[in-house]
């Protein structure tokens, strides 16, 4: 029976709303309970301290082979950046951290639970190898579905009810979390050298434009009430003039409202908005377009968004977005990996350096702060770097600081070569919009948990949710004047506890609590085409039989179920 | 300018990782401060002074201080590593990554040298008397941005892999060179002043290659354009002067396409 106390803290819980109360938070056997039913607990003493529950990340790639391959070919991510031994692991790497880094940072940073943004089907059980590897945070996995042959096949067909069957059982065979889709058809497109350029751009061969493949999926999401909605990350992502084509994504959410049962209210969430909210037709004229985008989202309740916030460093990107990373390759000409994953996706992987001196680049970093600093609901528009896309996960706290100071976006700006230029072509340097401790805390848990359909377990601190509490030394009373300290504090938190374990204090690792795989396990009525079509798919086409494509429950960490039962 | 001098007396069983052993690292330090530094044998950290003899103390900055190396270094690495300046001797052989990511200052290995020394470097200047192994003067693992700046002499041969993503600097090479010259090079010269084995030049973009020998098997990406009269690093001689590799991405200057260029003397 253990027992903890954690005393007189200013309390953010933007699900119950408290703002920054003086209170104390209680734990007991690893759940948050009322204060009185403690007996003879230990303490931390947190006053003067800021309280939050435990960080919760909505798309962050952090483990599976695409990750890997990262990890693989960027040796020199590793090269004077790996410190030594202070933890059970090794830690190693920036950009594309080794698991136990990547565990380990998390927890420092005051994280408790991360949604892992692109498994690929076929390769989920190096997923789950990497999740069980990764050290105290909790995590889930989504599988790519945009550019699945089943899906296509289905949706061509409007077969919503047995896209909904083969999606149950490819959750099922993953372990995986909810419905991702990376540029929907142009992905398979690119099997053929092509891409889907817009959303009524159709695949080759399929005959299915890629809106249909989204409304398909969010028909589908909503049929079976998973707990999450399609995670979208949109066609033509990363090149100027895109909004457009985002602002088209975004429509085909219209007339669509969330069915499931785990207080979940959107129906999309479009992911790394950042690199869809591009204005002009060229590298050399392209400007901001976030206002357009938030506009819209704004004025939208079914729809979520997270940032993918460029945060100026040298890092690796990684997308089943093959055609993409073939044409950042080409503007780079540095390594590139490409990979096609069997009748499901593809991957590739090119480092990238997003410097200062570069106007594209700055300009990037406008827009994904001017995402967050447009939103009127910080409760459906999350920090994220798109790790490691934008720039790696260890820099949530210097975005955090970027949002809560002008004056830390000034300094920032002040060592940018085209400065004229980049406050041209966006609006950064006409906000002053600073965001508070209770917003910064919608953004990086009581918004993500709510959007993944887990606000009951994590993400909040009312009694029966997880005890996973993170405590920063930043009094909201008296904030540091100097907005460094705003990065520090949430680099290094005072304490995390994991399931009502200390994990982290003082900002070092101090124990190792227990982690587990989230997945969800949907039950649907028997389905005989879809069973036969599994069949003959995995006869025909397939790499691998069909028992040995499902997760051997050996591949599975620590699981904890959600069940969605859509039989009854 | 003051000279610490390490004598190397009670050997290793396997082998030093000497990073610790800078200019940058012993300025300011007196011998018995010096001696306590840290230096490993495989994952067992110990004291310099457990292996080396200390004499003298270091300068007030690192380029007032010049360290001397004497013993069997043969299985010492890393000396000189990521240093910006000052000055080291060794006295005979040494093992490998000598200079590694060397910013500045100088280094001269009396003896010879294993693989990976001066990779990475900034700056400076790393002087081998004897022969050099594999990866001279090359770029990290992975890494694209290869040597940036200084000179690399070797007064003898060099194994495989010289240059590797060159960007600017010089190496040097007195003897022959094995396989793979400025592999990727952008920028940088490499001149060997022997015979070269083969794959000079594979997928260089820009950057000068000198061979004073003959090339074993040449590379079919690079083309005869023509001959020109060079000094090259004193010697005054006519090459036959080629262009490539023509397999590779080449960038435009000023309406002109930029290759990389392969000099063999005639």
């Amino acid at each position: 029976m253990s027992e903890l106390l954690i005393k007189n803290g200013f309390v953010f819980d933007p699900l119950q709303g408290i703002k920054g109360d003086r209170m104390d938070i209680a734990i007991k056997d690893g759940k948050i309970v009322e204060t009185n039913t403690l007996s003879s607990p230990s303490v931390i003493d947190a006053a003067g301290m800021t309280v939050m529950a435990g960080g919760v990340d909505v798309h962050s790639h952090v483990v599976g082979p695409k990750v890997n391959v990262g990890r693989l070919f960027r040796p020199e991510d590793k090269l004077f950046k790996s410190p030594f031994k202070t933890c059970n692991r090794m830690e190693m790497g920036f950009s594309v951290p080794s698991t136990f880094k990547t565990g380990y940072d998390y927890a420092r940073m005051g994280y408790s639970f991360v949604n892992e943004a692109a498994m690929p089907p076929l390769h989920s059980p190096h997923v789950h190898e990497e999740i069980r590897d990764t050290p105290i945070i909790d995590n889930a996995a989504m599988p790519v579905f945009g550019n699945n042959w089943f899906t296509l096949e289905y949706l061509k067909n409007n077969e919503i009810e047995n896209n909904a069957a083969y999606t149950a059982w490819l959750l099922r065979a993953t372990r995986g979390f909810a419905i991702k889709v990376v540029n929907p058809g142009g992905t398979e497109a690119w099997g053929w050298g092509l891409n889907c350029d817009n959303i009524h751009d159709p695949v080759p061969y399929f005959d299915i434009t890629p809106a249909k493949i989204i409304t398909g999926l969010i028909e589908t999401n909503e049929f079976l009430g998973l707990p999450h909605s399609v995670h979208l990350h949109c066609n033509n992502l990363g090149n100027p003039g895109n909004y457009t084509d985002t602002l088209d994504s975004l429509r085909l959410a219209e007339g669509y409202t969330p069915k499931n049962n785990f207080g979940r209210d959107q129906v999309m969430h479009i992911t790394h908005v950042q690199f869809s909210s591009y204005g002009g037709d060229s590298w050399k004229n392209i400007d901001s377009q976030a206002k357009t985008i938030m506009d819209y989202v704004n004025s939208h309740d079914n729809i979520t968004v997270d940032m993918g916030q460029v945060t100026l460093d040298e890092t690796t990107t990684m997308t089943a977005d093959g055609p993409f990373e073939h044409h950042l390759q080409s503007l780079n000409n540095l390594k590139w990996v490409n990979t096609d994953v069997a009748l499901e996706t593809a991957a590739g992987v090119v480092p990238y350096v997003y410097s200062p001196n570069v106007k594209v680049s700055t300009i990037q970093w406008a827009i994904g702060l001017e995402i967050a600093l447009y939103s009127n609901d910080l409760m459906r528009t999350f920090i994220t770097t798109d790790h490691p896309n934008a720039g790696p996960f260890t820099r949530y706290p210097r975005v955090i600081k970027w949002l809560m100071s002008r004056a830390a976006r000034d300094e920032t700006m002040k060592t940018f070569k085209w400065l004229n230029r980049t406050i041209e072509s966006t609006t950064i340097d006409s906000i002053d919009r600073e965001l508070t401790l209770y917003e910064i805390a919608q953004m990086t848990r009581a918004g993500p948990a709510k959007a993944l359909g887990i606000s009951n377990t994590y993400g909040g601190l009312a009694p029966g949710m997880d005890g996973n509490v993170a405590i920063y030394a930043l009094n909201p009373e008296n904030m540091p004047s100097n907005p460094d300290m705003i990065e520090s504090a949430f680099s290094r938190c005072a304490y995390l506890v994991k399931d009502g374990i200390v994990a982290v204090k003082g900002g070092e690792i101090v124990a190792e609590p227990p982690k587990r795989t989230v997945w969800v396990d949907v039950k649907v009525p028997e389905n005989a085409q879809v069973q036969r079509d599994i069949y003959e798919h995995f006869l025909r086409h397939y790499s691998v039989g069909v028992e040995n494509y499902q997760l051997f429950d050996e591949h599975l960490h620590n699981p904890r179920v959600i069940e969605v039962d859509t039989t009854q | 300018m003051k000279t610490v001098t390490l004598t190397l007396e009670n050997p290793p069983e396997l082998y030093l990782e000497g990073q610790n052993i800078t200019p940058d690292n012993f300025a300011g330090k007196t011998a018995a401060e010096l001696a306590a530094i840290d230096i490993w044998e495989g994952k067992l950290k110990s004291p310099l002074g457990k292996h080396f003899a200390v004499a003298g103390n270091g300068g007030a900055t690192a380029a007032d201080t010049k360290i001397v190396l004497r013993g069997d270094c043969t299985r010492v690495k890393r000396i000189g590593q990521q240093m910006t300046a000052g000055e080291i001797v060794i006295e005979g052989n040494a093992d490998m990554y000598i200079g590694g990511w060397m910013k500045g200052g100088k280094i001269h290995v009396k003896g010879n040298v294993d693989s990976f020394c001066g990779i990475g470097m900034e700056g400076g200047e790393l002087i081998v008397d004897g022969n050099a192994g594999h990866h001279l003067g090359s770029s990290p693992r992975g890494e694209w941005r290869g040597m940036q700046g200084g000179v690399i002499r070797v007064a003898g041969d060099a194994g495989n892999d010289t240059g590797t993503f060159i960007n600017g600097g010089t190496i040097i090479i007195g003897g022959d060179a094995d396989i793979h010259i400025s592999t990727h090079g952008e920028g940088g010269t490499v001149i060997v002043k022997g015979n070269a084995k083969g794959r000079v030049g594979g997928q260089m973009v820009k950057g000068d290659i000198y061979v004073f020998g003959e090339i074993e098997n040449p590379l079919p990406g690079f083309k005869l354009v023509g001959e020109v009269e060079q000094e090259v690093d004193g010697v005054k001689g006519r090459f036959a002067h080629h262009i490539g590799d023509l397999g590779e991405r080449h960038p435009v200057s000023k309406g002109k396409t930029v290759y990389a260029n392969l000099y063999t003397q005639i």
